[in-house]
């Protein structure tokens, strides 16, 4: 790697005078340049997109990290026109990325699920906020209606799906859309489109359609011009923990975990990252030099997520934290896997009882047991995550999970939970 | 050079559990322990790798048998 400062960078998000702002349209297209978007359906305009698209490498930002291009293929090769679905759930709580996207920068979102429906062929535009952010549904709603009367043949809407963590699983957002419950449905073949009636859907992250409409503009090599050849560009990350300035940062792909931190003004050593979010990976605070990266993230058993750094101060307790955290994805289940709905709780309790100095001999290898059985047996990935994240801590934290296993309870573990969490973690809202 | 390929299934078969129908009846574990355990609370834990000829038989059974319709043989390519 080198070891040149990387200067923060504004692709995304531009800060400047007076903080953040919601540019309207005019002040939008003065920033980033005009819109060039086809009023009919124009394949060799389309084509000429799709190309520079695929070029830029973009993966998807919505944690899935599927390439952008690769999504509209697959809804090509059906032959039908497309409903475009803009993911702005957020389910994470640790994310604030898409709030973050959809406040200051709402037209740019809008933007690029503008041109993928033009590109794709689709009319129809469902942006997706959840019901309990009604500030970002403003911002769209706002947004989009100073967007009319420009001539474009996209209708964009605003859905209002329930704020629960797996919502924002493509599927289950799909089905909710359908009118069914929003809960994942199990995928035989992830090449295959979902679909609502019998249109295809595409699928973007709001932050994935965002750095589209910046492809679009200045295209792939522009884009490929910062981050790494297996990661290119810039991506948005949720910062939180014991920094002063906690909050989302626009950084290259590939800067350095610790870095990341550092612009966000660290207080004190840290014990540890939780990178990813509550479904991805605590890192050793030795890793933290581990560049931001898919690629070299999962060399050290971890995940780009949402792109979410929570940096946990020495002195506060990681299993308590990770604890907290797994109670609190157990309530978010969907309710429809045997292995999420007893296992995720199972492990959750041995957590608290082992943060509190009372779990039996056996607890450590009763974690990694029914963490190895839970892993890969869920019609999504929520249980999976959420292992990964437990079994991580088990060694990121293995000098406290030993002294707790031993009797000794974590001190730290009454102290107020320094991961967010929309509410008390609360019994699971479908299951019956 | 002439002789038929030892035996092994053309297109080969496999297990699968759909988890969000699995009511963990179990029926799959006692007709296919071969292939087939269960966890503590009694939802499956399968071998997904291609079976031998042998078993396709009573995997076959096992789907039939499962009341929830959750226990599924599907084709795999056999060079897996």
């Amino acid at each position: 790697m080198t070891t040149t400062t990387r200067l923060p960078v504004e692709r995304l998000l531009h800060t400047g005078p007076g903080g953040p702002t919601d540019p309207g349209l005019a002040d939008h297209l003065a920033l980033h340049g005009p819109l060039v978007v086809p009023r009919r359906d124009d394949p060799v305009w389309a084509e000429a997109l799709r190309v520079d698209v695929a070029a830029s490498g973009l993966a998807g930002r919505g944690g899935g990290g599927f390439p952008a291009a690769a999504k509209w293929d697959a809804v090509l090769r059906t032959n039908r026109r497309p409903v475009v679905v803009v993911n702005a759930m957020e389910g994470e709580p640790a994310s604030a990325k898409d709030r973050a996207l959809l406040a200051w920068s709402p037209h740019l979102v809008l933007d690029g699920a503008e041109l993928v429906a033009a590109a794709s062929g689709a009319r129809a535009v469902l942006v997706c906020v959840a019901d309990d952010r009604d500030d970002s549904a403003r911002a769209v709603l706002r947004a989009v209606a100073e967007r009319t009367g420009h001539g474009s043949p996209t209708r964009f809407s605003v859905e209002r799906p329930p704020a629960r963590y797996v919502t924002g699983e493509e599927s289950a957002l799909v089905s909710w859309i359908e009118g069914r419950e929003a809960r994942p449905v199990l995928r035989v073949d992830k090449s295959v489109p979902l679909t609502v009636g019998r249109r295809p859907v595409l699928l973007h992250n709001a932050e994935t359609l965002a750095q589209v409409a910046l492809i679009a503009r200045h295209g792939a090599a522009w884009f490929r011009s910062l981050g790494s050849p297996d990661a290119p560009g810039t991506t948005l990350v949720t910062v939180s923990g014991a920094v002063a300035t906690p909050g989302v940062v626009e950084v290259e792909l590939g800067t350095p975990v610790d870095e990341v931190v550092r612009r966000c003004g660290p207080l004190g050593p840290m014990a540890g990252y939780l990178v990813g979010g509550y479904g991805g990976a605590w890192l050793a605070p030795d890793l933290g030099h581990t560049p931001l990266a898919p690629g070299p993230l999962s060399r050290v058993g971890a995940t780009l997520g949402v792109g979410i750094v929570v940096a946990l101060p020495v002195g506060s307790c990681g299993i308590a934290e990770t604890a907290r955290v797994a109670r609190w994805m157990a309530g978010e289940s969907a309710g429809q896997c045997g292995p999420c709905v007893f296992g995720l709780p199972a492990v959750a309790e041995d957590l608290e009882l082992l943060a509190a100095g009372r779990a039996d001999a056996e607890v450590l290898s009763r974690i990694e047991d029914r963490s190895r059985s839970i892993a890969g047996r869920g019609a999504c990935r929520h249980p999976d995550g959420v292992v990964r994240m437990v079994r991580t801590a088990l060694g990121v934290f293995a000098a406290d999970a030993a002294r707790h296993a031993a009797g000794d309870p974590c001190e730290g573990r009454h102290a107020p939970s320094l991961l967010p969490f929309p509410s008390a973690p609360a019994v699971s809202g479908g299951a019956s | 050079m002439s002789a038929p390929a030892p035996v092994r299934t053309r297109v080969a078969l496999r297990v699968r559990v759909d988890p969000v129908a699995c009511d963990a009846y179990g029926y799959c574990a006692e007709l296919l322990p071969e292939r087939v355990t269960l966890d503590e609370w009694g939802y499956p834990v399968v071998d997904g790798t291609p079976l031998d000829r042998e078993l396709v038989d009573l995997a076959t059974r096992a789907a039939a048998e499962c009341p929830r319709r959750a226990f599924l043989l599907e084709r795999t390519a056999a060079d897996r």
